[in-house]
């Protein structure tokens, strides 16, 4: 049987009939077309799938998309505006924040977080923020580098983080 | 792995949720932040039929004092408690451990009822509710906890209970917790927990038997004024450990015994 969901992504609604057991991130890659968001270790160990819920950071592989429903959801790819790489895009851009760049999505994700809650975070404070987040490249030092200088690009700019990312933290569900 | 199909249901009252596990039987089960729930499943080693969604309820999901008592409700997530002044204030050792659960990731989803209702003896919450003479409220009854936790992963919850909240008395005293891992992100392999209530401590051990235990031989030891590292020597009666990957049971009751002492020196120096 499936079920009917309707969410807001990167700011543009989306409805979808779907099997109840379809993991939010395989709807966001199949059915929504938006490869960005990786799957890695597919037990809630790597952050690779890492994606934001009315602007939290959550686990995608271990979400089903029906818990999802009536959400806003963003993605690496929510994070660009009109081609402009988002700050924190940029900073691992210039940090050389990532290798393979498999983790990068998850990671970028996991920091627009981390920086929301707290946009001038020390060195201990980034690593505790991404603890949920590993690269088997283990370029750790140029990832807490990269968030740094975010930090501070964005702290210059006084640059909030994208609208989309502005959601409204975890209110039940509305029909 | 993709999980066994289910059905999905998404109550809006308790009333309805209890009317919907019955509905779908003894293999229907409910959903919270499906952060135990949803690994358990994509391993197969969770098959349930039907998930009730309870997410949706309203008022399961704030914090209360009153007359001595805080009663925390079963959605309130670890994020929440992360950031409730009033629980840092009424009973800090549950935000420090809040502090420490999975990553933001996890922390952001998962629920104190889903601890509870989950009953692994490594859910840190588990032993601080044990020690601290906890109550766990359902859509049925009233839980005392030291009733409550039976066997491992086995809970005095029936099928069609819903945990609604969970109430501890205000513990203001002194505590301390020891969360021994590997990784920052790590579950406990071992995990000392202390807090003083008036004139006695209670002790609660994580991840050290097949259900959350209370240190009571240490307990008894301390209130006869025992120093902690006698105190401590008796903890390996409190505790029934087994060998796995990460460490022997002969470590494990080793370790207890270090972080007894260690713990308990931590909540009397910061004071
Ligand atoms: C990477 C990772 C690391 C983690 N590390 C830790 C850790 O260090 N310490 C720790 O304590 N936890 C840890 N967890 C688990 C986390 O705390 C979960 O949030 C918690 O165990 C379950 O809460 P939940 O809301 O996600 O419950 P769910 O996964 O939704 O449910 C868990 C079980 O409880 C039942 N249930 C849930 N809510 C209710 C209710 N209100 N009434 C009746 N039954 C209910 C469900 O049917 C299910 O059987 C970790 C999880 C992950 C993925
Ligand atoms: S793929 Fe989701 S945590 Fe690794
Ligand atoms: S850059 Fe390769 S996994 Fe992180």
């Amino acid at each position: 049987m499936t079920q009917s969901v309707a969410m807001t992504i990167n700011g543009r609604r989306r409805e979808d009939h779907v099997e109840p057991r379809l993991l939010l991130v395989h709807y966001l890659r199949e059915v929504a077309g938006l490869t960005g968001t990786h799957i890695a270790c597919d037990t809630s160990q790597c952050g690779a799938c890492t994606v934001l819920i009315d602007g939290e950071a959550v686990k995608s592989c271990s979400v089903f998309t029906v818990q999802a429903d009536g959400r806003q959801v963003t993605t690496i790819e929510g994070l660009a505006e009109d081609g402009v790489l988002h700050p924190i895009q940029q900073a691992f851009w210039n940090e050389h924040g990532l290798q393979c760049g498999f983790c990068t999505p998850g990671f970028i994700m996991a920091a627009a977080y981390l920086l929301r809650q707290n946009p001038s975070p020390t060195d201990e404070e980034i690593e505790r923020g991404l603890e949920g987040n590993l690269c088997r490249c283990t370029g750790y030092e140029n990832i807490r580098k990269a968030v740094r200088s975010a930090s501070q690009a964005m702290n210059r700019a006084g640059a909030e983080p994208t609208a989309q990312l502005v959601g409204s933290a975890a209110a039940p569900v509305e029909d | 792995m993709i999980t066994a199909p289910f059905e999905y249901a998404r109550p809006r009252s308790v009333d309805e949720a209890q009317s919907l596990l019955n509905k779908y039987g003894s293999d229907a089960k409910v959903i919270a932040g499906g952060q135990s729930l949803i690994p358990l499943m994509r391993l197969r080693l969770s098959q349930p039929t039907a998930l009730i969604d309870i997410q949706g309820i309203r008022g399961l999901n704030e914090v209360r004092r009153d007359n001595g008592s805080v009663e925390i409700g079963a959605l309130v997530r670890h994020v929440d408690i992360q950031r409730n002044a009033m629980l840092r204030e009424s009973l800090p050792i549950l935000v420090e451990m809040s502090n420490d659960v999975g990553d933001n990731q996890v922390r952001n989803l998962g629920t104190i009822g889903g601890v509870i209702a989950h009953g692994d003896a490594a859910g840190d919450y588990n032993a601080v509710a044990l020690m601290l003479d906890a109550e766990i409220i359902t859509n049925k009854r009233r839980h005392q906890a030291r009733d409550f936790y039976r066997d491992i992963f086995t809970t005095a919850l029936e099928h069609d209970e819903v945990v609604t909240a969970v109430r501890f008395p205000v513990s203001t005293g002194r505590f301390a917790y020891t969360k021994f891992r590997r990784r920052l992100y790590d579950w406990a392999i071992a995990g000392v927990a202390v807090q003083e209530t008036g004139s006695s401590w209670r002790v609660g051990y994580v991840n050290l038997a097949t259900t959350p235990r209370r240190g009571s031989a240490v307990e008894a030891a301390l209130a006869g004024g025992a120093s902690a590292a006698d105190a401590a020597a008796q903890s390996g009666s409190d505790i029934d450990p087994t060998s796995d990957v990460r460490a022997t049971a002969e470590y494990k009751r080793h370790l207890t015994q270090v972080l007894t002492v260690r713990t308990l020196q931590k909540a009397t120096m910061a004071a």
